[in-house]
């Protein structure tokens, strides 16, 4: 410690004084830049109002609700089969994911569980959503920070992934497929063997991606530092995912609570990043990626033989008493609690999605951010607009 | 005053011949642009993105940039209600000059120039630098925050990237010893390295860092990625542009292809030898009358592939990352660029 003497001390206090005169003097009006309802950055229907000064935002204000659908109201006037078609529509890019912890607290509550070829199916299809939504992330981030290029070749190799989806549930975008007590059909003939091909493309794909994009200078640039979010801050927003493994977090429902999966019985690995920023969270999906593809490679080669559907009454009536079930989907932690009255549909359902909470933290991260990091924050965050809305 | 015109023989009034000289020189740099546009951005890029492009209109997709000029010309032209009306519609015509008056010095052969100036690299210079005057009346009069936003940054961009183009044309000017664009191509064409005259001495063998600095400098002048903050389109939507609409947009897109195909040619002239072949390859006037525009269109058209390879190969910078680069590192390099050849001929 240097000593400061009395002199140091009015001299700074007296430039201190100067500038606030020139403040008051030269005050200009800040600036308030609307971005969205529609705006190419924010991937769907997020509106941010961010005031700036120049080009530095002073706060930033998300404002959510412009796609709201009403899926938890609905859900209260649909009998439980018809609910799985509402829900694959909330994170519309890993649909398959969205059914799953809800039919998951469903069977929680009737007490069935599904048989040992439905569990392994269902974990390998939750695994494909995840890899198909995590590829257009990686391409989109391309796009987000000016790179066309990626993006196109995360469409192409996508398409691989969604012909295998189709290929067993009839839909690329909406599968519909999980059903109380199993799944809806079993797997065609010779699909394994294809999808592991696939798998090999989708892992040229992350090596792609990372030598023509993650390795450059220019992203590193753009993404290091930017966006830091420690893991105090990240739990006290509720992050989940990969929001929260990027700032050090080591937390993955897929390892810390596997209810009604095959994951314990996998070789896999939860990655998870020191810095917080958005470089971190870019690698860490990135990472995820190729686990999944591991995944999937194992499954593959391990499905056991047996039925795909348990028994279950043919009218549905799901016992009174409620149920939450957690899974790690491909944007972060989604949830069901499910109160029922032992009727044909549900009393209340309450959706918890992880991208309201991972964006909740957008007023707190961007404040002194330049107007191209909004950009970059909110594309690193990575939220799907239905995920937020519902 | 009637002068004979050198190569047809024809006797030709001043006024008749400067009129012929611009339209070819009009004709040259539309169809040039046309042939730029369909070659790297319509066709290049989409084979580098695992895509086929336009297949529909025409042979491969030929007759795409018709197609796209004649939907341009039938859009409605809207001025926004709080826009300041003229100089919002003059501002794109604006930026065409700059563009145009750009190719008035650019020699594509022994008399193929529509004015030889004696000052011609600066002039070139000067004149694309008018396109910032444009581009903020632009921002400016669009009364839209974003093109406001996209202005100001084209301004500052533009203006910081001015120097290092400048710098890294001091290094050719000094090797040449003349301002002239003809004088510079014919010291490339006569030249020899270490006596050898196989190849002339194009200036990219001793102006390598010249040239790469003119063209990171070129890549920001045109904004394009991983320059283009101004119109970057993820996050201003599309900059100074965003209000355009049909043939005002169409404006933009020319001069901004236009000028691409002027700094590449420019850039051809100084550092790869212009139109001129190596005078040791013995091809008379004559012929260069002929072969000296082809040759130029070829540097040109590949150097405008590189700019449109690095646009859609790399992400974009920052604001404050671009100014930068452009202060703390190009400028610098420049300067040691003009003492070391200032050095260089002097020993030499």
């Amino acid at each position: 410690m240097t000593a400061v003497t009395d002199r140091e001390k009015l001299a700074y206090i007296a430039a201190k004084a100067a500038d606030a005169r020139v403040n008051v003097e030269l005050e200009t009006e800040g600036m308030i830049l609307n971005m969205g309802p529609q705006h190419p950055a924010t991937h769907g229907t997020l509106r941010i109002v961010a005031r700036l000064d120049g080009e530095q935002v002073i706060a930033a204000e998300p404002i959510a609700g412009y796609m709201h659908r009403g899926y938890e109201k609905l859900t209260e006037v649909r009998t439980y089969p018809q609910i799985t078609a509402l829900v694959n529509r909330i994170d519309w890019l890993g649909s398959f994911a969205n059914e799953v912890p809800f039919i998951l607290a469903s069977e929680q509550l009737m007490g069935i569980e599904a048989p040992l070829r439905a569990q392994w199916i269902r974990t390998l299809l939750f695994e494909m959503s995840r890899v198909a939504n995590l590829i257009l992330f990686l391409g989109d981030m391309g796009v987000q920070l000016g790179a066309v290029t990626p993006a196109f070749y995360a469409f192409r190799d996508r398409e691989f992934v969604l012909d295998q989806i189709e290929a067993v549930t009839g839909g690329r975008f909406h599968p519909n497929f999980d059903r109380i007590g199993g799944l809806k059909d079993d797997l065609p003939k010779g699909w394994l063997a294809e999808t592991k091909n696939v798998m090999v493309k989708v892992r040229r794909f992350c090596d792609e991606i990372e030598d023509l994009f993650m390795n450059g200078e220019i992203f590193a640039a753009r993404t290091r530092g930017i966006g830091v979010i420690p893991a105090d801050v990240a739990m006290q927003y509720g992050m989940s995912g990969a929001n929260a493994r990027a700032s050090g977090i080591d937390w993955d429902l897929r390892r810390d609570a596997p209810f009604g999966f095959v994951y314990p019985e996998l070789d896999w690995k939860v990655w998870t990043h020191p810095d917080g920023d958005s470089f971190a969270r870019f690698w860490v999906r990135l990472q995820e990626v190729r686990e999944s593809t591991k995944m999937i490679d194992q499954i593959c080669d391990g499905v056991p033989g047996g039925p795909i559907m348990a028994k279950v009454p043919r009218i549905i009536k799901v016992p009174a008493g409620e149920a939450y079930v957690a899974t790690e989907n491909p944007l972060g932690e989604m949830g069901f609690y499910i109160v029922s009255k032992g009727d044909l549909t549900p009393f209340r359902v309450k959706i918890r999605s992880a991208s309201f909470n991972n964006v909740s933290i957008t007023p707190w991260l961007l404040r002194g951010v330049y107007v191209p990091d909004i950009i970059t924050i909110l594309a690193s965050l990575y939220f799907i607009l239905g995920d937020i809305d519902r | 005053m009637t002068q004979l015109h050198p190569i047809l023989g024809l006797e030709l009034a001043y006024w008749q011949e400067t009129v012929i000289r611009v339209l070819l020189g009009l004709v040259a740099l539309l169809l040039l642009t046309g042939g730029v546009v369909y070659l790297y951005l319509f066709k290049f890029v989409s084979f580098m993105q695992s895509r086929l492009g336009p297949m529909e209109a025409g042979p491969y997709g030929s007759m795409q940039l018709l197609a796209e000029v004649g939907k341009w010309l039938q859009k409605e032209d809207i001025f926004t209600e709080d826009s300041d009306k003229f100089i919002f519609g003059i501002a794109p015509a604006v930026v065409l000059a700059s563009t145009f008056l750009m190719f008035v010095v650019i020699p594509a052969g022994p008399n193929a120039v529509v004015a030889d100036l004696g000052t011609g690299i600066y002039f070139v210079l000067a004149m694309s630098s008018l396109s910032v005057i444009g581009i903020l009346m632009a921002g400016w009069a669009s009364a839209n925050k974003y093109a406001l936003m996209g202005a100001l940054r084209a301004g500052g961009q533009l203006i910081a990237y001015e120097l290092p183009l400048v710098l890294a044309v001091v290094g050719v000017v000094i090797s040449a010893g003349s301002l002239n664009l003809q004088d510079i191509v014919a010291a490339q064409a006569t030249g020899e390295i270490f006596g050898w005259s196989g190849i002339g001495n194009p200036y990219i063998l001793t102006q390598i860092v010249g040239f790469t600095i003119f063209l990171i400098a070129v890549q920001a002048e045109l904004t394009q990625t991983p320059f283009d903050m101004p119109i970057a389109e993820s996050e201003l939507v599309a900059g100074y542009q965003v209000e355009y609409t049909g043939i005002r947009f169409l404006v933009y897109f020319i001069a901004e292809f236009a000028t691409a195909v002027a700094f590449a040619a420019i850039a051809s002239t100084l550092f790869l030898g212009g139109w001129q072949l190596p005078t040791s390859w013995g091809l008379g006037t004559g012929t260069m009358h002929v072969v000296g525009p082809m040759v130029i269109s070829l540097k040109a058209i590949l150097l405008v592939g590189v700019v449109f390879w690095v646009r859609f190969s790399l992400p974009r910078f920052r604001e404050d990352q671009l100014q930068k680069l452009a202060w703390k590192v190009l400028i610098p390099l420049a300067l040691a660029n003009i003492v070391v050849t200032g050095v260089a001929k002097v020993v030499f």
